[in-house]
């Protein structure tokens, strides 16, 4: 109970929060860096992941091999890829830039199944019979896919965005073993000086974040679900149409 | 020639335009797309191997009511699909006034094209007068316009305008039925094509909606090419019923009338249900001496019109 408090007072001493705070603070930063990279790798992801989702789920094309090639790239240990493509990235760059680049990468590819996985197969979830008709109603394809698919499917396509990002938080953590910045830094210097308060802090300020932007997410989702869920408006069976039948002179007949 | 030599004119004149294009839009209408639709020895062979419709004839004339009935799985829907070039034909061609649907731009094809089909198949997330106001709105129509239209719309197939506002899952079976055949018409197109359109409704809804339909269909003249299991229906819509046996061939083709009074062969007559006793119906004087009509198991199935027995007396008795 003690390390929870001296945690907590590590994260709300201001002073860990000051600019010219030691190493791992400022704790801003390095809250701001985590954001970052989230933001850029699970941004790269999306626009890999998405158009081609859309076109699988769209076309029903490739979608086997997209299926076993995604479901290893799920299977592979985070922390492996991630020195691997580092290791790589080392070749070819200089080692501060290779770290960060390297992670980049590595945080992408590992984002990637889940948007993937949600574009597909919310595409696919959309009845048959609403984009049949669509169809012969005289969209184009792409008025099928941005006018019928994709808002029937959104819910689904941001829940593996959702899914994406809290992969790339978690994993962005462990990837300060590789050079990286972010909130994992506070974890590994806690670690590195035995200080279990920082430690402790670094993995409260990482499971904040991670609640508060599945908590974001979960508000996004819901919000364009709602158009799409079952209302509870009362249905006057055929009560009105009978009416405005009559109305409109049934009697002819 | 003659409008190409009016299109230059109107380029070199241009204030001359308006009158020259309702002019020439006069001119047009003489001989106005008449949307006849004709089958020349149409054949579909899916993918899988399936042959859906083998070396099939067959001309639906214009603004009026083809009905095709037959037993599941006979081509009707197949047939129907390659009139909006949702199925292509394999072999044969599939002709609207002359011109070849192959020829035609796939998207434009259908847009001119109204089709309704089972479960009505209207975009869930969009209220009802969106789904209806669609079709405009894909060709151009300001959307403010196209809902206007599609108000109007609602009134013509008898639904209430506060309906405009909800989901298509808020409303009945009937009633988005009902959006379906609005949807259709909102591009005002002179082919529309029904696949048991009231196939889901109960039977009271159907009847409703089918007196509806004669309705619509007597103020619009489009031509209709409506598909169903049910031959009480054909009879009530059809102006030509095409009954198909097994296998996608024409067992007979006639006006209702034609049909029940000379049935091709055994195959029809048990379809159609001539051979039941609900069919045959005869005329017996009622005790207070008016007539009544009764059907092969003595049911009484109504009573001769006044105005039928006076001037039709001979014939019947
Ligand atoms: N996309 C397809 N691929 C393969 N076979 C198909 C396809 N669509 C239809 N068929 C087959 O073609 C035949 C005709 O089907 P179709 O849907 O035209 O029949 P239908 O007369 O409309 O039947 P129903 O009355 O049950 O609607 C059936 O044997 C069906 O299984
Ligand atoms: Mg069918």
């Amino acid at each position: 109970m003690n390390f929870l408090l001296d945690a907590l007072a590590y994260i709300f001493d201001p002073a860990n929060w000051a600019a010219n705070a030691t190493s791992p603070a400022p704790l801003g930063d390095r809250i701001l860096e985590h954001l970052e990279y989230t933001a850029i790798a699970a941004g790269a992801a999306t626009l890999i992941a998405l158009p081609l989702g859309f076109y699988i789920g769209h076309t029903g094309k490739g979608r086997q091999a997209v299926i076993g090639v995604t479901g290893a790239m799920r299977a592979l240990p985070a922390l492996g890829v991630l020195y691997f493509v580092t290791m790589v990235a080392g070749y070819q760059l200089p080692f501060l830039v290779a770290a960060t680049v390297g992670s980049l990468i590595a945080l992408t590819l590992l984002a990637i199944p889940s948007v993937l996985a949600g574009a597909y197969s919310g595409l696919e979830s959309v009845d048959r019979q609403t984009i049949d008709a669509a169809r012969a109603n005289g969209m184009t394809e792409m008025q099928i896919l941005l006018r019928v698919e994709i808002p029937l499917s959104l819910p689904l396509i941001i829940g593996g965005i959702r899914a994406a990002v809290l992969q790339v938080v978690a994993t962005a953590t462990i990837a300060s073993f590789a050079g990286l910045g972010g909130l994992g830094r506070v974890i590994a210097s806690g670690i590195g000086l035995n200080d279990f308060t920082v430690l402790l802090a670094g993995a409260l300020l990482v499971t904040a974040l991670a609640l508060l932007l599945d908590a974001v997410f979960a508000l996004i989702q819901k919000v364009t679900a709602v158009r799409l869920e079952a209302d509870d408006t009362p249905v006057a069976e055929e009560a009105s149409a009978a009416a405005g039948a009559a109305a409109s002179g049934r009697g002819s007949e | 020639m003659l409008s190409r030599a009016a299109g230059v004119t109107t380029r070199l004149i241009p204030h001359m335009a308006p009158p020259l294009a309702s002019w020439i839009a006069l001119d047009k209408s003489k001989d106005e797309p008449t949307a006849m639709i004709e089958f020349r020895s149409v054949t579909k062979k899916f993918p899988d191997g399936t042959v859906a419709v083998d070396d099939f004839s067959l001309t639906m004339p214009s603004h009026e009511t083809t009905v095709l009935v037959g037993s599941s799985g006979c081509g009707k829907t197949t047939i129907l699909r390659m009139i909006n070039r949702m199925v292509d034909a394999t072999a044969g061609q599939v002709l609207i006034d002359g011109e070849d649907v192959a020829n035609r731009d796939k998207v434009q094809l259908r847009r001119s094209i109204g089709y309704v089909l089972q479960a009505a198949g209207l975009l869930p997330h969009r209220h009802v007068v969106d789904n209806v106001a669609t079709v405009p709105i894909l060709n151009g129509t300001p959307k403010a316009q196209a809902r206007e239209d599609a108000l109007e719309l609602l009134d013509k197939v008898g639904l209430d305008r506060s309906l405009a506002h909800r989901y298509p899952r808020q409303l009945s079976g009937g009633q988005q039925q009902r959006v379906g055949v609005a949807r259709a018409l909102a591009s005002d197109p002179n082919i529309l094509l029904m696949d048991e359109p009231f196939g889901a409704v109960d039977p009271i809804v159907r009847a409703d909606l089918q007196a509806e339909l004669g309705r619509l269909q007597s103020e619009l003249g489009k031509t209709i090419v409506f598909v169903t299991h049910d031959i009480e229906e054909a009879f009530a819509l059809a102006d030509t019923v095409v009954i198909f046996r097994k296998g996608g061939k024409i067992a007979q083709k006639g006006t209702p009338a034609e049909i029940l009074a000379n049935p091709a062969d055994e195959f029809v007559e048990t379809f159609i249900g001539a051979d039941k006793a609900r069919r045959r119906l005869r005329l017996e004087q009622a005790a207070e001496g008016g007539t009544i009509v009764v059907d092969g198991d003595g049911r009484v199935a109504g009573v001769l019109d006044d105005d039928a027995r006076s001037t039709r007396g001979d014939a019947v008795s």
